[in-house]
């Protein structure tokens, strides 16, 4: 039996889409028996939902109040703690997972693999590198402890509808103060989420401002869909950074992916190669986003988004 | 002295278009540009800029690579780094053996806070400073576009999934740069021969008591699936009309 430990990522009560997605990495390991835990400092709500997710054996709650918002520094030792019995730690490759995971890792001293696209073995897997230019098969000795972080995009939501045990424990080690949190601004919540919008329209230096972009913001709300940028347009402060898809931004897979006025540099490419379908709307014939999508469109982005839309 | 330790990272340039072996051994290297990786020089902007507003008296460029890595070393000696150590170990370097070692200077060197990458480039894993924080037991705070220092603390803003995070941290601490953290300097003539002259300290693993032996490998790499190439339609019209056609738009 592997026991695989599925970090919660959670806020205002509400578990992360991602850790759907965690579940189904955390089920493809050989044997495995899927446990939850969730670290908060109020998390009922949080622990209901990761108990509703098919295939999760157990929910751990461990309530403490330094526990959110959520720090890997405070939430690390707790993790490493509570992984005594787990052959497998994992967190989503979201900013959270990729910010705790390798903390927990070293306080386990194991190595972590980040980014698991497919599991082999219950000690071998694959992950991208080089942007993407790679696939890598990597196995960890046999005996050692696993932590990873999941590629989300790489993976489907488990399914709802279980019923799992939700066990309250308390975790008795020493939380450190030499962390603490300020605040967070975070954006407009009223359109889907870039990270699991089914759609998702992207603007990039093309735009030329912050004023133009907002094309881009009106198209996306009129097909329903999630915005994103390219690394020049939130560089230059047309879109703000957690809009950046690629490499170092956003791994995004939804099932429509609109480029509006972006070259297709591999680092972007990276974040959306496993869209199901890739739409360029570029000046250039040459861009290499061409070389990638499944529907080209050729002109001036200024003049086709808006007869697009009037297609509607 | 108030110091700064900054991890410097042998890659390859983030231009070229990296090509799997056929073997799958690896990738190609031969004859193929090497650079600093993007987030170190962007680490290593943030460090000079603090030391030139004083806040720190030292710059250290640190590196664990071959020996070819002083190329590097070399550059970020130009851009305005004090002094460099170059940590000599083959082939590739996992996360925890670079954050073993880097924690193995930061006791000797003890230095105020260290800033790295968020990620490498070559392997994109992102993890090498929060394993470093981990061993050392001290804060991090990654994925920085904002570092202010504020006597035995600092308050950095983090690009996060949300937005942008504040959080603030007691010194010593690591810090992750994120792209947006600053735009680093170009290097000028006359400061690559200054560079020649200042000090590029050649170490191994062994001698910081950091074993090369990782619980990790990487067995074999293999190129990514390739997309088909699609095709291009004539105006809005058809595109429209086609996105109808595979149930995309309504
Ligand atoms: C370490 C590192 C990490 C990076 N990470 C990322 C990342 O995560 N995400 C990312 O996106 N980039 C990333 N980049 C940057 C990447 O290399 C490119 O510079 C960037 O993606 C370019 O953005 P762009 O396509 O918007 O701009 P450009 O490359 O300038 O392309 C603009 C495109 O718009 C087209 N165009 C111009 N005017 C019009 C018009 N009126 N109508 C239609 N088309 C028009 C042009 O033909 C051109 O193809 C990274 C780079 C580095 C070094
Ligand atoms: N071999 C190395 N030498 C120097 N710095 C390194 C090395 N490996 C990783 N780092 C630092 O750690 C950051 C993250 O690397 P990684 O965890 O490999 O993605 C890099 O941007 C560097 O600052």
């Amino acid at each position: 039996m592997n026991q695989v430990l599925v970090v919660a990522e959670h806020s205002g009560g509400k578990l992360n889409l991602a850790i759907a997605k965690c579940v189904s990495c955390a089920a493809a390991v050989p044997d495995a028996e899927v446990v939850v835990l969730v670290l908060a400092a109020d998390g009922s709500a949080v622990a209901a939902q990761a108990a509703a997710i098919t295939g999760v054996k157990r929910v751990l709650l461990a309530e403490h109040p330094a526990s959110e918002p959520a720090l890997a520094a405070v939430l690390a030792p707790q993790v490493a703690k509570l992984a005594a019995d787990a052959s497998h730690v994992f967190g989503p490759s979201t900013t959270f997972g990729k910010d705790l995971m390798p903390r927990v890792a070293a306080l386990l001293d194991a190595q972590q693999i980040s980014d698991v696209m497919a599991v082999e073995t219950a000690n071998r897997f694959r992950r991208p590198c080089y942007a993407g230019n790679a696939i890598a098969t990597v196995e960890v000795d046999a005996g050692c402890r696993v932590v990873a972080t999941v590629r989300v995009a790489s993976w489907q939501a488990a399914g709802s509808g279980g019923s799992a045990p939700i066990e309250r424990i308390s975790v008795d080690t020493p939380l450190p103060t030499h962390t603490r949190f300020v605040s967070v601004s975070a954006g407009r919540s009223d359109r889907p989420d870039l990270q699991t919008a089914a759609r998702v329209v992207s603007g990039g230096r093309a735009l030329g401002s912050a004023d133009n972009f907002a094309l881009i913001q009106r198209f996306a709300d009129r097909i329903g869909a999630a915005v994103g940028a390219s690394r020049a347009a939130v560089d230059a402060g047309y879109a703000p950074n957690e809009l950046q898809v690629g490499q170092t931004g956003k791994i995004i897979a939804p099932e429509l992916y609109i480029a509006v006025g972006i070259s297709g540099a591999i680092q972007h490419l990276t974040g959306i190669k496993d869209a199901r379908t890739i739409v360029a709307i570029n000046k250039d014939p040459e861009a290499p986003i061409f070389e990638v999508a499944d529907l080209g469109l050729v002109g001036d982005l200024f003049k086709l988004v808006p007869e697009i839309e009037s297609q509607l | 002295m108030r110091k700064v330790l900054v991890g410097i990272k042998r890659v390859i340039d983030y231009n070229v278009r990296v090509r799997v072996r056929p073997d799958g051994s690896g990738v190609v290297t031969d004859g193929v540009k090497m650079s600093i990786n993007p987030f170190d020089e962007i680490a290593l902007e943030e460090a000079l800029r603090i030391r030139e507003r004083g806040a720190a008296d030292e710059v250290i460029a640190a590196s664990i690579g071959p020996d070819d890595a002083q190329q590097q070393l070399r550059t970020a000696l130009a851009m305005g780094a004090d002094r460099a150590i170059l940590v000599r170990a083959d082939g590739a370097i996992p996360s925890m053996i670079a954050a073993r070692a880097l924690h193995a200077l930061v006791e000797r060197e003890q230095p105020l806070f260290v800033i790295l990458g968020k990620q490498a480039i070559d392997d994109d894993s992102g993890q090498t400073g929060q394993l470093l924080a981990g061993l050392w037991d001290r804060p991090q705070a990654t994925f920085a576009s904002k570092i202010e220092l504020e006597g035995n603390s600092a308050r950095v803003t983090r690009e996060v999934d949300a937005g942008l995070e504040v959080i603030e941290v007691d010194l010593p601490a690591v810090f992750t740069t994120d792209l947006r953290l600053n735009e680093p300097r170009y290097v000028k003539l006359p400061d690559i021969m200054k560079a020649k002259k200042k000090p590029l300290d050649v170490t191994d693993l062994a001698a910081l008591g950091v074993t090369a032996a990782a619980q990790l490998r990487v067995v074999r790499l293999d190129p990514p699936a390739q997309r088909q190439k699609g095709v291009v339609v004539k105006d809005a019209a058809e595109l429209v009309a086609a996105l109808r056609q595979k149930g995309l738009l309504q």
